[in-house]
């Protein structure tokens, strides 16, 4: 996988999820994702620099624009210190919040994209790694 | 720096056009900003129309605000409808498992406007 450009991006404040969000559709249109691809990646972003912010406590985005020489795609990795994931299992099968909420970002991010990995460890942290590739045109 | 969102009164209904994105520090205001200017139309009976057309993005934080504003309006005795969403807005939001259940949505403005009685 080349990588054509990556980006780190502080997710410390409330107002650091847009910029995320923002970066991760501005590399979508490079990477020439239609409509439906973009507001996918677009929204995973959101969700998981959101948990990243909310229950990591904060963390880090990287953001990328990958190829595999047949395809372009993004490639987005959330880092964070918190408290991890209590039950991974649970988070991932949807409807579960330790919030006030539906519980559906995690599992509803993993199927917005291609590619999803995520490990976590109590007390630790998180990291979620998630690829969306551009459908192939022509 | 926050935008504000602005409120229309067509025809004794109140229009709300969010446009670009319903970022995670104006969504407050936002809310805010609707449930005052139905309570300062206070007497009159119009719906709610919010139309989400310009919005590329609805995550389940901004959905769950959507849906909450119009509970809320709802609550305060207006009928509320959300629409325009966009094609690639819907089939996120229900991949996602995301149905927006107990909102009443039109495919544009002319049909929301059409849901709150208002003739052609
Ligand atoms: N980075 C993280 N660190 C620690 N716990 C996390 C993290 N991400 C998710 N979780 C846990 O997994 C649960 C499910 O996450 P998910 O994003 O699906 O739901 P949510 O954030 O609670 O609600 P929403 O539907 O608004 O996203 C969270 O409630 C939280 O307990
Ligand atoms: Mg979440």
């Amino acid at each position: 996988m080349t990588v054509l450009v990556s980006e780190r991006l502080t997710i410390a404040v409330e107002g650091d999820v847009p910029v995320v969000r923002r970066r991760a559709r501005e590399l979508a249109q490079a990477a020439h994702f239609d409509a439906f691809a973009s507001a996918a990646i677009t929204t995973a972003a959101s969700e998981l620099s959101r948990n990243a912010l909310v229950h990591g406590g904060g963390g880090y985005a990287v953001v990328e624009h990958v190829s595999d020489g047949l395809r372009e795609g993004l490639r987005l990795v959330f880092v964070d210190e918190g408290p991890g994931i209590l039950d991974i299992d649970r988070a991932l099968r949807g409807g579960y919040s330790t919030g006030r909420s539906l519980g559906l970002g995690l599992s509803g991010s993993r199927r917005l994209v291609d590619e999803f990995h995520v490990e976590t460890s109590l007390g630790k942290g998180t990291r979620v790694e998630v690829v969306k590739w551009a459908r192939f045109r022509r | 720096m926050t935008p504000t969102i602005p409120i229309l009164r067509v025809r004794g209904h109140l229009l709300v056009s969010v446009q670009g994105e319903l970022g995670d520090d104006v969504v407050e205001q936002f809310q805010n900003d609707v449930l005052s200017a139905i309570e300062r139309d206070r007497g009159r009976d119009g719906g709610l129309l919010v139309d989400i057309s310009g919005l590329e993005v609805v995550d389940t934080y901004v959905a769950r605000v959507l849906a909450d504003t119009a509970a809320m309006a709802r609550l305060m005795g207006r009928h509320t409808v959300v629409c325009g969403m966009r094609p690639e807005v819907a089939a996120t939001l229900v991949q996602m498992g995301y149905m927006l259940d107990g909102v009443e949505t039109a495919l544009d403005v002319d049909d929301g406007l059409d849901r709150l009685g208002l003739p052609r």
